[in-house]
């Protein structure tokens, strides 16, 4: 498509913009019902973060870009190697399992000349 | 303090809202849109566009999502239905914050337009962080952190589209596999009940596998599923421990 005039802007409004905050209202509406020591959240809760962990598991298994070339292994790799500092990690987990899963990531894609 | 406590906090908790721009979650979501705004840049979708964008869409998903289709020419209404279906999940998203962060007296307005700066970064920061913060406080901490996170990421693709066209491989690959890397780090740190720690298990297990299988409808189904699966489980699992 082409990317002059007002057109590429009442197309982000409609297919972005409206396609996105419908859901957005969608929740408040429900979250305003919902009890907040209810089984029903509960429910929600586990749902929202399935959802999240499946966003997750694309970018790590089916990334875009660069990455698509890197081997699974890698991936997987990158991700374990983290967990496993983020785990003996103590008071800096986080950014102990992130650096790690970048660093092992970072090496593996030097050595293999991706 | 003579100041009434009431109408010092809400600005007090806004601009401490505001100082979360400084936390690690802030930072690994503007690298991330460093990333992005080098995609787009390759994909040379103006920049006015990408910003506009940036604002109105504001999930990174979904901007991914509909650049594809702005790319492919895809009619308005096709475009609509795959962005929305990428979408849905702002639903549970948002509706498991709300309980979290209004109290008897946020008018749903107020809440309509806060919702807007869900995504899932400012999610993941908000369910682990309004803990600390008193109730009447955390709309505004939320709107804080979630604007100022947003306002910062527009001006940021911006000012980075001209010059990060031309990175490195490595760079742009380690880039993109900060977002996963942080996300899974975070939820696990904010768990705080046992059947979070299913969900993510279960949704990654199943996030995987319905990418293969039904790949239009994958996320919604891991979610769905997975979570129903998780909930489900760990409940059972609840009343028998209780029953003993």
């Amino acid at each position: 498509m082409s990317f002059d005039g007002l057109w590429p802007y009442i197309y982000i409004a409609i297919a972005g913009w409206l396609a996105t905050d419908l859901w957005r209202w969608a929740g408040v509406v429900a979250g305003n019902r919902i009890d907040e020591r209810s089984e029903v959240l509960n429910w929600v809760r586990a749902v929202a973060t399935a959802l999240v962990a499946a966003v997750i598991a694309k970018l790590i298994v089916f990334p875009t870009g660069t990455l698509e070339a890197s081997p699974l292994w890698l991936r997987l790799g990158a991700v374990a190697f983290g967990g496993l500092c983020f785990f003996i990690g103590g008071r800096f987990r986080q950014i102990a399992g992130i650096a790690a899963a970048i660093a092992f990531l970072a090496a593996g894609l030097a050595l293999l000349g991706v | 303090m003579t100041a009434p406590p009431e109408s010092q906090s809400q600005s007090h908790w806004f601009l401490l809202g505001m100082r979360g721009i400084f936390s690690l979650p802030a930072i690994i979501l503007m690298l991330s849109f460093v990333g992005f705004a080098a995609f787009t840049a390759e994909a040379k979708v103006p920049v006015e566009q990408v910003m506009f964008m940036t604002g109105m869409v504001w999930a990174l998903p979904a901007k991914v999502i509909l650049v594809g289709s702005m790319l492919s020419g895809a009619h308005i209404a096709t475009a609509f239905l795959a962005v929305t279906l990428s979408s849905v999940r702002m639903m549970p998203m948002v509706a498991a914050l709300i309980p979290e962060i209004r109290d008897r007296r946020t008018p749903t307005w107020l809440l309509l337009i806060v919702s807007h700066f869900v995504a899932i970064t400012a999610w993941v920061f908000a369910m682990e962080k309004v803990r600390d913060v008193p109730r009447g406080g955390r709309v505004a901490f939320f709107a804080g952190f979630g604007v100022t996170l947003t306002l910062t990421n527009i001006v940021l693709v911006g000012l980075v589209y001209g010059a990060v066209s031309e990175f490195p491989p490595i760079v742009s690959g380690c880039l993109f596999f900060l977002t996963p890397v942080y996300f899974l780090t975070s939820i696990w740190i904010s768990a705080r009940h046992r059947v979070i720690y299913w969900a993510l298990g279960i949704g990654l297990a199943l996030g995987t596998i319905f990418a293969v299988v039904a790949p239009e409808y994958d996320i919604l189904l891991a979610g769905v599923v997975g979570g129903t699966a998780a909930w489900w489980g760990e409940r059972a699992l609840r009343r028998r421990e209780a029953a003993r």
